[in-house]
């Protein structure tokens, strides 16, 4: 049986609408991510869930349940929220058993899921500090395990990693999934974060404006998105733009800026403006004949990877990603060379309405 | 306009001695707490120096207080100031310092434009977005004159997706108006991008400086391996030395070849390796290291993916890969192999590796 | 915008040196020490050796130590029953939005706004005069001036205190904390018990100590209202009156060294005092946390029957008095009306000497504590003797003033009011500003300084815009207590008087000043008060 089920939820302050008519499902035992930019409504929907804001419109159904009139505290669901919010009168060990306690559970069941709770998240020797003196990490584990000590079997993350080092946020991820995943529950997480979203879900939903936009496996995201804006959003992408000139049964040629680009999209007919979109570590250099031509602009090194930024024409710049050590040898900014981009890796939109910057913008 | 310091303070920063060309985009990249901030106040005068001296453009600034620096600060949350409209705003810096109103206007005019603002000089700070309220905070930089910027996290308080666009925009600004620029980050990946110097800091103390390229090649500490780029981390004993690598061996006696001569047989030691650097091995490759693992989990992390592998050895590694390939499958028995001079080798920490390593 | 060119000029150049800005900082501090401290300390010492006259005389002393026990016992009960009563209403205006409750909220005000003398004599009238209470309930329900009636009178003018230091409390919680409880499963009432009122416990402890020094302190209002009782500040004015000496420095030393004690005793241990948070009865608990719409209800026809009511009962015999031909009087200064408007005058001539004096002599105070332009233990320290003035109840500062300056020498009596005013109002500018500086980034004018800009333009342009409302607040609240103060004033007078000071003799004495007389001439006072703070307020607006 789904775990989570909303359907036409909304929510309106006056004019500005946070939720505009989101439905979701939810199955049980998923980890979800939903991403989105600022203000997207990521987190006016989770606290809906958790009865935290009252919605406007709409269902909230948990475990078939519809539990709209219902209070926070009857709801049975865990929230970590951005700030964290670690009692900053009690210590690790009364903030992790606090739910059980105030649930009135008997004093032994309290014992043993605090002592169970310590050893998960590894603090046990910090049972007795108080807030302020913990690290980023410990507070950020702590808030996780104090949310599901008294047995919710649905987790609602807000921006759980905000406040952290990107080190500690990477590590960190890995292991709060890890903690979800042990323990058998159901987890909603907020992010803005969308790599962070990516290397630990099921399921990733992107949202803007109030809106669901896509969802998918973090693959299909990345992969094969179907907005422009995932596609923007989910990682970075070069897009161009332009018109079919010939099309096919195996895929079509867009002309940009005066060069021809093959697409394996075969559905578009010739004359159609299109919106094209491929991902840095698929294009390639050439050093002979191609058909799409550019200078190197920059050469930048980030690690891992090595990027030629490559500039084809007036605002028109494309990137190249290749894995450091693998780079084409000898290249410099100002070089003239040929961009390879292999059709079946171009993803094909349609020109969005309000134009491209605009369907993309990521404020 | 060149910067130099030689200064020591013993909390909060040791004896950093660094220098900055002119035009240098400096970015000083550590974990909270290294001491970045205060290092960024100390070149902007608002603390004080207990040993050592600053040095801008040859002259020595200690006690000179902030206002003729001519080095401005733009700490992380920007320090709009609430009562100003983004004109007053980005003219004040100007103006305080004795320009005539009409020529700080049209000068502060040019700076919004130059960050693309220009459409919203009447607004209060608290109307802008995030990413706004940014580029508003460098006009007001830019706008008062300075040659030198500090910029204290400036990406920090934004979004992960913006932030990797944005950074492009700053460098590319910074470099067009000929500034140095002094960015602090914990933000490897940002530093790594933008940066033509990084310098590492912990806990007060250098760690290394130089070039991306040059710190991420050859980091010179287990510190620095590990807080920048993902890294795999192995412990052994040298077992042999010859003269052109050496042989050592890892836990359950699983030996492995390294190019590194400098450590002698018996000494402890820690293989730093590179996650790109560590390859799934395919049939009919040669190579001078093979070791059996099977697959534990997949992660996909967008144009990167990364597998990671418990070795025959009980060892853990992680190897990364570009341009999804084939992907093996979790649980699958797979062979690892990485190549000797792509080994990086460390003594091995006194304090133990996870400590040295640790960032939780 | 301004719209004059900025230059790099001497203000600027002078600021920027530190020798300057520290010079202006010590001659602040040293204003504090040697005007508002030391006087306060070393007048009564001065007259050490009276105490034994004191304590020789068996019947004194037992009248004295009665008169101390009941300020105390009076101050205590007070406070724990405005806390009590004021916390639920706090969480209603906070937590409950209507027209209603801001109806509510503005009334909260009044005993505020209102002088204290005008609210001694409306809690007088309303509950023990024939026209009141009595006129609807007949006169056996008048409550005879005596404590109880000190009881309601203190805990009427000590409401609003506790309310806004709550309003404001529960408005910058972050509501986060409970909304965690929440979620974790505890019902309303666990989760405000057992997270968000230790949270604010200082707050707690705070309002407490700041209805507690009121109610020490306030003498004119309590002099109406107490009859033949006698606490602390009734026994000093009639020691005082009577030329006694010994006895007046006795109490007087007794009432400032126990109050002392007793904040340093709360401040330092109220924050250590454990409330069970352990335990929970979530049942029991939850059951509770439905009748929030009774406790509403109590809570607001409390507040109307015990402050409200009282407060504003003067309104009726003031009518009267209107329409009865003593307005005519009034204006034209007939009889006793030339001594009213007289003090009148006197009264808002020292509000609005003490307030420009504290205005010049504060802010740099404000800014050494708020900036710790002196190193952090130096202004924690200072930070704590700033707040001694209304630590210690205010007539018993008054003697000590007195004797300090007649000591000195022959300076007038109008000029000795002013220092007096100066040091008892002294600590609310300087806790306004130091406030709103500490509520303003340091980043923002650090970054303003390494934009080009020196101290001065900072303080200019930055900090005195960002902390324009409260300053004039700050403004606001030195020049009202001035006017409202009775304490001190009643203790160094000898011929001038103070408005409240000249009303409480009328009061005193109904066979010379008939009730119409008195009413109107609080009436006035209550008027005037208004039309200052209204015409405060709009030039507040006007320059937003």
């Amino acid at each position: 049986m789904p775990q989570v089920e909303i359907v036409g939820l909304t929510k309106t302050y006056g004019q500005i609408r946070a939720l505009d008519h989101v439905d979701l499902t939810i199955r049980d035992r998923e980890y979800v991510s939903i991403i989105g930019p600022s203000g997207c409504g990521k987190t006016t929907l989770i606290k809906c869930i958790a009865g935290i804001i009252e919605p406007t419109e709409g269902e909230i159904r948990i475990d078939g349940r519809v539990v709209n009139d219902l209070k926070p505290e009857e709801r049975g669901v865990g929230y970590v929220f951005q700030e964290i919010a670690l009692f900053p009168n009690m210590n690790v060990w009364d903030n992790i058993t606090y739910g059980p306690r105030a649930k009135g559970w008997p004093a032994e069941r309290i014992r043993h899921i605090g002592r169970e709770m310590l050893e998960m998240i590894g603090l046990q020797a910090r049972y007795n500090s108080y807030p302020d003196e913990l690290s980023g990490g410990a507070s950020q584990k702590t808030a996780v395990s104090r949310a599901v000590s008294s047995g919710a079997i649905l987790l609602l993350l807000d921006e759980p990693l905000g406040a952290l080092d990107s080190k500690v946020r990477t590590d960190l991820r890995y292991k709060v999934r890890r903690l979800v995943q042990d323990l058998g529950l159901t987890a909603i997480h907020v992010t803005h974060d969308q790599e962070e979203a990516m290397s630990i879900s099921d399921r990733v939903v992107v949202m803007r404006a109030g809106k669901i936009v896509e969802e998918g496996s973090p693959m299909q995201l990345y992969s094969v998105p179907r907005d422009v804006f995932t596609a923007n959003f989910v990682g970075e992408a070069n897009f161009l733009q332009g018109a079919v000139v010939e099309a096919g049964e195996k895929g079509a040629i867009v002309e940009v800026s005066g060069y021809r680009v093959g697409t394996g999209d075969s559905s578009r007919g010739v004359g159609e403006e299109v919106v094209l979109c491929v991902r840095p570590e698929f294009v390639s250099i050439e050093s002979g004949e191609s058909a799409l031509r550019g200078v190197i602009a920059e050469q930048i090194f980030q690690g891992s990877v090595v990027r030629y930024v490559i500039s084809v024409s007036e605002g028109l710049t494309i990137s190249a990603d290749y894995p450091e050590g693998l780079e084409p040898r000898g290249l410099n900014p100002g070089d003239g060379v040929g961009i390879v981009v292999p059709p079946e890796k171009v993803l094909v939109y349609e020109p969005p309405r309000e134009g491209l910057a605009k369907a993309i913008s990521l404020e | 306009m060149d910067v130099s310091k030689r200064f020591g303070r013993i909390f909060a920063i040791h004896r950093v001695n660094l220098e900055i060309r002119d035009g240098d985009y400096v970015c000083v990249l550590g974990p909270t707490g290294a001491g970045k901030t205060t290092l960024l106040k100390c070149i902007a005068g608002l603390e004080r120096v207990d040993e050592g001296e600053i040095l801008l453009d040859g002259r020595r600034v200690n006690d000179f207080p902030p206002e003729v620096r001519n080095a401005v600060y733009v700490p992380q949350h920007y320090a709009l100031f609430p009562h100003l409209r983004v004109l007053e705003n980005v003219s004040f810096g100007p103006m305080a310092k004795g320009v005539r109103r009409d020529e700080a206007l049209v000068n502060s005019h040019k700076m919004l434009e130059l960050v693309r603002l220009d459409k919203r000089v009447d607004s209060l700070p608290q109307e802008l977005s995030g990413g706004m309220q940014q580029r508003v905070a460098l006009a007001r930089g830019l706008a008062s004159g300075a040659r030198l910027l500090l910029l204290d996290e400036p990406l920090g308080a934004l979004d992960a997706r913006l932030r990797i666009e944005l950074r492009y925009q700053l460098r590319r600004l910074a470099k067009d108006l000929g500034l140095t620029v002094v960015h602090v980050t914990h933000d490897q990946a940002e530093a790594m991008t933008i940066a033509d110097t990084i310098i590492v800091l912990r806990e007060g103390m250098v760690e290394q400086m130089g070039s991306p390229f040059h710190i991420y090649q050859r980091p010179v500490n287990l510190f620095v391996a590990n807080f920048i780029g993902d890294t795999n981390f192995l412990e052994g004993i040298v077992s042999e030395r010859g003269t052109e690598g050496s042989t050592l061996e890892l836990r359950r006696s699983l030996h492995i070849k390294v190019a590194d001569t400098s450590y002698l047989p018996g000494e402890r030691v820690v293989i730093a390796l590179r996650q790109e650097k560590t390859h799934l091995m395919s049939a009919g490759m040669r190579a001078a290291n093979a070791i059996r693992g099977r697959v534990q989990a997949i992660r996909l992390l967008g144009d990167f993916i990364k597998c990671e592998i418990r070795l025959e050895n009980e060892d853990s590694v992680s190897y990364k890969f570009l341009r999804a390939g084939a992907i093996p499958g979790v649980g699958e028995s797979v062979m690892i192999t990485f190549r000797p001079e792509d080994c990086m080798i460390f003594p091995y920490p006194s304090t133990g590796l996870s400590r040295e390593v640790e960032t939780t | 915008m301004k719209g004059h060119q900025e230059r790099v000029g001497l203000m600027d150049r002078l600021s920027a040196e530190p020798k300057a800005s520290m010079g202006l900082y010590s001659a602040s501090a040293l204003f504090f020490f040697v005007i508002v401290l030391l006087p306060a300390i070393t007048g009564i010492l001065l007259k050490w050796e009276k105490i034994h006259e004191a304590l020789s005389d068996a019947t004194m002393l037992s009248r004295a130590s009665a008169a101390l026990y009941a300020s105390f016992a009076i101050a205590l009960s007070v406070s724990l029953l405005d806390l009590l009563a004021g916390i639920p209403m706090a969480w209603l205006i906070v937590k409950r939005d209507s027209k209603l409750i801001n109806v509510i909220d503005t009334l909260a005000d009044i005993p505020f706004i209102v002088p204290t003398v005008a609210l001694g004599y409306s809690v007088l009238l309303f509950w023990s005069g024939p026209s009141g209470l009595s006129s609807l309930f007949g006169p056996q329900v008048a409550i005879e001036p005596g404590w109880a009636l000190v009881m309601l009178l203190h805990f009427a003018f000590s409401y609003p205190i506790v309310v806004r230091l709550m309003v404001g409390e529960f408005r910058g919680y972050r509501e986060t904390y409970e909304l965690a409880a929440r979620t974790l499963g505890a019902s309303a009432f666990t989760a405000v018990r057992t997270v968000t009122f230790p949270i604010l416990r200082p707050a707690f402890v705070a309002a407490f100590l700041l209805a507690f020094a009121r109610s020490l302190s306030e003498t004119g209002a309590t002099i109406m209202v107490a009859g033949s009782f006698e606490n602390g500040t009734v026994f000093i004015k009639r020691a005082k009156d009577a030329g006694l000496e010994g006895p007046l420095v006795l109490v007087s030393l007794a009432l400032i060294a126990i109050s002392v004690a007793i904040f340093g005793a709360i401040s330092f241990l109220g924050p250590r005092l454990r409330l069970p948070i352990r335990n929970v009865w979530p049942n029991f608990e939850r059951r509770l946390s439905g009748y929030g719409g009774w406790r509403d209800l109590v809570t607001v026809v409390a507040f109307a029957v015990f402050v409200v009511i009282p407060s504003l009962f003067i309104a009726l015999p003031s009518g009267t008095a209107v329409l009865d031909g003593t307005l005519g009087k009034a204006i034209a200064g007939q009889g006793v009306w030339g001594d009213y408007w007289k003090s009148l005058a006197v009264s808002y001539a020292v509000a609005l000497l003490a307030t420009m004096v504290n205005i010049v002599v504060g802010f740099p105070m404000a800014i050494i504590i708020a900036r710790r332009r002196f190193g952090r233990r130096a202004c924690a320290i200072m930070d704590a003797l700033v707040n001694v003035p209304i630590i210690v109840p205010s007539v018993a500062l008054g003697v000590s003033l007195s004797f300090f300056w007649s000591a000195l020498g022959s300076l007038p009596e109008f000029w000795v009011l002013v220092l007096v005013h100066v040091s008892i109002t002294y600590t609310y500018f300087v806790r306004a500003i130091s406030a709103a500086l500490e509520g303003i980034s340091q980043e923002i004018e650090e970054t303003a300084r390494t934009l080009g800009a020196s101290p001065f333009t900072v303080f200019r342009r930055i900090t005195l815009p960002l902390a324009k409302y409260s300053f004039f607040s700050g403004a606001i609240m030195v020049f009202t207590r001035s006017v409202d103060e009775t304490g001190a004033t009643v203790a160094v007078v000898r011929q001038l008087k103070t408005a409240p000071v000249l009303l409480v003799d009328w009061v005193k004495n109904p066979q010379l000043y008939g009730q119409s007389t008195t009413a109107l001439g609080i009436g006035f006072l209550v008027l005037m008060s208004f039309i200052v703070l209204l015409a405060l307020r709009l030039a507040l607006w006007r320059r937003r």
